[in-house]
């Protein structure tokens, strides 16, 4: 630290605690409304302090029974959320493993073509060729399955180049020396190259299941029947009755239930998320 | 860049492949394709004849004023989103730099938008600014300022930039933190030794220092607005009031899916395709040219 004077760290503090409170207070006040009842929220203004309900309310949103805007419980969406999102990350890192591995590893015919076929999907997201997508995806009969909600949001590039860049930061001599002990390329692979790649795996984990678990076009689309909505779509279906009709109680709850999981993710593996972060963009 | 040492096999590399192939053609290529090819026919609504009309899609967006409308909409959000949540965050990360005690517990905090989907970001704003039971609406109420998003555009606006700033700044502040920890201490040493101040340091050693972060910023900031946002804003204003919040890829959307003009939305989606790989073109020749210090 260069200087210390004293109302530079007061400035400091001042500014973070600012900064803290505008992005904590939404969160707030979800929290807040969560532990009330449906009828103590709509009183103009709304309580500001913790209410009484909470178990109540939980109660309602995990396993349905309130009047909601759908019959299925948010336990049952938390779970599509969740399969969802574990499918999207682990096919994304195999499939990318794999091919960056060859990518790397391997001289072959077309190899070119193929690696700039790759780098190409890198620049469009889902979002504008939801249409046409959406028209294969129905003609496979995919429609309201988890193949249907995951495979599309697979086809995407981002964790092959992550691996491809590592790969390449592997020294040499550790393939020459397995080569010299007469292991094979998967050996090498599963042996020597997937240790190594280990905190690189954490990384994109982490943020690939943070990406899967916060869809959302895609699943609007997707999903026509009840019991595959994902969370993120639920919360949305149940605002349906319009502004003072909602149980903002029960929608608060679930608010807050859909974003724990990523939340927890995010702190207990803040270390990897911020490595991923930074690589995925590079 | 290649190894020296290479495997080889006549069938391995191609079985490895495979998999990613196979889902990048599918899902990938053949629907990007059909966008394109979709883009120059006129087809019914029912799908049951299609013809070729060469560029007639185009045409008939360019001169349509709602599309024009909606361009200039999506200019105005992210231009608001990207200045607005980058002098933020690069607010809190100038001060979560000099912080020692609580940073940790500062930075749990600032991280946390991050992992809320950003249709869920829609759901809390749109809590707190509810016109008739809203916390935020309620005050401004009292102070004299009459808040209804349901039917003023402008605060339609104000309400989805918030959420999508609100959003946004995680990621934003984790960039700037870590471009802030990368520059050299002994060059702010030596700028102390020659006397200056923090506030000159900030101006002629650190906001330099920093421009390649955030230009890198800037631009997934933009892509953030113009993709990302689309759960903030179907949570939120539906692109309502009229269609004031109805950024292009809300548009291609709704033309799409609500109104079923397939070849006006494909050619919005092809327009949208060159937007992207012109942004991203942008950015990565930037990074080949990026300035070494």
């Amino acid at each position: 630290m260069v200087d210390r004077s004293r109302w530079l760290t007061i400035l400091s503090h001042t500014v973070m605690l600012l900064g803290v409170l505008m992005v904590a207070f939404p969160l707030y006040l979800a929290l807040i409304a969560s532990t009330h009842t449906a009828e103590a929220i709509v009183q103009v203004p709304m309580p500001l302090l913790p209410g009484s309900n909470m178990w109540e309310t939980y109660k309602a949103a995990l396993f349905g029974g309130g009047k909601l805007g759908s019959n299925t419980s948010v336990a049952h969406m938390m779970w599509v959320s969740f399969v969802t999102a574990i499918v999207i990350t682990v096919g994304k890192i195999l499939i990318s493993l794999l091919s960056a591995f060859a990518i790397v590893y391997f001289r072959f015919p077309f190899k070119m073509f193929f690696f700039w076929a790759i780098f190409v999907t890198l620049m469009l997201p889902v979002e504008v060729r939801i249409l046409p997508t959406y028209k294969v995806v129905a003609d496979l009969g995919m429609i309201n399955t988890y193949a249907g909600l995951t495979l599309p949001l697979i086809a995407s590039a981002t964790a092959t180049f992550l691996f491809r860049q590592f790969f390449l930061t592997v020294p040499d001599e550790l393939v020459e020396a397995a080569r010299m002990d007469g292991a094979g390329p998967m050996r090498f692979f599963k042996d020597i190259l997937l240790p190594l790649s280990k905190t690189s795996i954490a990384a994109l984990f982490v943020i690939q299941f943070i990406y899967g678990w916060n869809q959302y076009l895609w699943p609007l689309l997707m999903t026509t029947s009840e019991d595959m909505y994902p969370v993120v779509i639920g919360i949305k279906r149940m605002l349906a009755g319009g502004e003072a009709a909602n149980d903002w109680n029960i929608v608060m709850a679930t608010a807050i239930l859909a974003m724990l999981p990523p939340a927890l993710v995010v702190i207990l593996m803040q270390k990897w998320f911020v490595k991923g972060l930074v690589d995925t963009e590079k | 860049m290649e190894k020296r040492v290479l495997f080889r096999s006549s069938w391995l590399p191609w079985a490895l492949i495979l998999p990613q192939m196979l889902i990048i053609s599918i899902f990938f290529f053949w629907p990007a394709s059909q966008a394109l090819l979709q883009s120059l026919q006129l087809e019914d609504a029912f799908g049951l004849s299609r013809e070729f009309v060469g560029l007639d899609n185009f045409r008939r967006l360019f001169n349509d004023p709602t599309y024009h409308a909606s361009f200039k909409i999506t200019a105005q959000f992210s231009v608001l989103v990207a200045v607005i949540g980058l002098s933020l965050s690069l607010v809190l990360a100038i001060f979560a730099d000099r912080v020692v005690r609580g940073a940790m517990v500062y930075k749990t905090l600032l991280i946390m938008p991050y992992a809320v989907a950003p249709a869920i970001a829609g759901v809390l704003w749109i809590f707190i600014f509810s016109p008739s039971i809203g916390v935020l609406s309620y005050g401004l109420g009292q102070l004299g300022y009459n808040w209804n998003h349901l039917m003023n555009e402008g605060q339609a606006m104000a309400l989805i930039v918030i959420a999508s700033v609100w959003k946004q700044i995680s990621y934003n502040f984790l960039f700037f933190l870590a471009g802030l920890q990368s520059i050299p201490k002994s060059l702010i040493e030596a700028a102390s030794i020659d006397g200056a101040g923090p506030w000159r340091r900030f101006w002629s050693i650190q906001l330099p220092l920093l421009s390649p972060t955030t230009f890198f910023l800037l631009v997934i900031n933009i892509v953030y607005a113009f993709f990302d946002t689309f759960g903030i804003i179907d949570a939120m204003t539906a692109g309502g009031p009229g269609q004031a919040t109805s950024i292009l890829v809300y548009k291609v959307y709704q033309d799409g899916f609500k109104a079923l003009d397939l070849g006006g939305s494909a050619a919005q989606s092809v327009i949208l395709m060159m937007i992207v790989v012109a942004l991203t073109v942008v950015q990565f020749r930037y990074v080949e040219k990026k300035v070494n210090y």
